[in-house]
């Protein structure tokens, strides 16, 4: 037998003996309904709608989210409320479409749309997997605790004039002002 | 009347334990596969996954049994059977203690090599009658594959035969009660499994049916329990091969204090485990290496050790 083919026979018996190894080794695979995997804070799942501190709903309907959206999943109407508050009239998420890009979340400018640690949201019938507001609104503040939109926005609105809002001066005359 | 009795309960034991064995086989092929690559393999089904068997059955038997319109129809359908029923002849000689085997032939080894040659009809008769270009060149390496593969292993056996003197396997099993034929014929030992692999077309030597070239070479037209029947062929020839192994190399039945059919039937597991083990560890080699290695490096060192184990039998005479 020449030497290569004795190193043949020899890698073969060594491939055979590491394999063999391998019984004692742990198994990689995680057995998931009854394990789960550790979702990282920042996983993007579930879309939700938050609320801001004071309990209002954070989204202006600006439509940036649904015209981001690279499946179009999300529609949604604006309205708008007496104090002049923006608001969306429904908001509609299609998760039989979503793609959980995170688009619109990082388009959203008020915070409101945000994705979440949870992905298993299997349904039986189809129609099930369209989202409404109130199924997409939840009662917290979500990832940004202590944001309020309309405190910083610099508008004047339901009971809050300009300068009033948290670290703002207060408007300057621009008529007054001397040349 | 009770000896035709005890004939008849032998006879369907050894089927219904051959073919149970084949169909744990696929349990037991796709866990160990699961544990040597770090995974599970099938666990959900009953206990350990054991009912996975059942449900894979099941599912056999409810898929349409189609025959293409292009097929050669009687064989088509005839070829399956064929490889089925040339695995389970060859059981019929296979001693699984000193009492318990359903005929005492004087030449079980011959009877065993000619049932292994009849098996070349089953791939050859499946990929010819299937009209498609894959389940040919499927067929056609099997058959040059196997044809090849038994000449030496015929050839590898007859050293056995030459140390006992006898074709018959209780007799060749009782031969081995100062020693394990594996000692004096390792050569022979190794030369057989080698065959052996080649015969039942398992991995490494799968070319017949090799998915990534082939789709799934000369049972690329079978569904339903037509392949079904092609599957339980090879896991029964795995177990066939496995026992023939113990008996010839391993001393069959013979053991301390366990029972014989215990030490016959742990034996054979840990070759099919072998087997298996080989499956998860070696590549398919090539074609023209595969015939290669059977003229080249397997047929002379068979003939080699027959004519060594011949010299050996003379002198000590």
């Amino acid at each position: 037998m020449t030497n290569k083919e004795s190193l043949t026979v020899l890698s073969i018996l060594q491939g055979l003996w590491t394999i063999l190894q391998h019984t004692f080794r742990k198994r990689e695979t995680v057995q998931y309904p009854e394990e789960k995997l550790y979702l990282p804070p920042r996983f993007r799942g579930r879309i939700i709608l938050s609320r801001d501190p004071d309990g209002g709903e954070r989204c202006v309907a600006c439509h940036l989210c649904s015209s981001v959206c690279p499946v179009d999943c999300i529609a949604l109407q604006a309205a708008e409320d007496e104090t002049g508050r923006r608001y969306p009239a429904f908001f509609r998420i299609n998760f039989s479409r979503c793609i959980l890009c995170g688009f619109c979340e990082e388009a959203c400018p008020t915070a409101a749309i945000q994705l979440t640690p949870d992905f298993e949201m299997a349904e039986y019938r189809r129609e099930n997997l369209v989202y409404e507001k109130e199924d997409l609104l939840i009662s917290g503040p979500g990832k940004y605790p202590g944001y309020n939109f309309y405190k910083v926005a610099g508008l004047s609105i339901g009971g809050k004039d300009k300068g009033e809002g948290e670290n703002e001066d207060p408007p300057v005359d621009v008529h007054g002002l001397l040349p | 009347m009770m000896l035709i009795l005890k004939h008849l309960l032998v006879v369907f034991g050894v089927l219904a334990a051959a073919l149970s064995a084949s169909a744990g086989l696929v349990w037991l092929e796709r866990r160990l596969l699961g544990l040597w690559q770090d995974r599970y393999g099938p666990n959900r089904v009953g206990p350990f996954g054991l009912l996975q068997v059942a449900a894979d059955g099941l599912k056999m038997f409810f898929k349409e049994d189609w025959v293409p319109p292009f097929a050669d129809k009687p064989v088509f359908i005839l070829a399956p059977v064929l490889a089925l029923i040339t695995a389970l002849l060859a059981f019929a000689v296979i001693p699984f203690t000193a009492e318990i085997m359903v005929a005492d032939l004087n030449i079980g080894l011959l009877f065993f090599l000619a049932i292994v040659s009849l098996g070349v009809y089953g791939v050859a008769l499946g990929g010819w009658s299937s009209n498609n270009k894959y389940a040919l060149i499927g067929a056609v390496r099997g058959v040059a594959q196997m044809l090849s593969y038994e000449v030496f292993m015929g050839l590898s056996l007859m050293g056995v035969v030459l140390l006992t003197g006898s074709f018959n396997l209780r007799e060749i099993v009782l031969a081995q009660q100062n020693m394990w034929f594996c000692i004096p014929q390792f050569p022979g030992l190794l030369i057989f499994m080698i065959a052996g692999f080649a015969e039942t077309h398992r991995m490494p030597f799968d070319l017949p049916e090799a998915e990534s070239e082939l789709v799934a070479g000369y049972h690329t037209e079978y569904s339903g329990m037509k392949f079904g029947l092609f599957f339980v062929g090879e896991y029964l020839g795995i177990t066939m091969t496995s026992a023939m192994i113990v008996t010839l190399f391993f001393g069959g039945w013979l053991g301390p204090v366990l029972p014989p059919l215990v030490w016959f039937a742990g034996k054979t597991l840990v070759f099919i485990c072998l087997f298996i083990l080989v499956r998860a560890t070696l590549p398919r080699p090539r074609y023209d290496q595969l015939m290669a290695f059977a003229w080249k490096v397997f047929l002379p060192l068979s003939l080699l050790n027959l004519v060594i184990t011949g010299a050996v039998v003379v002198a000590g005479r």
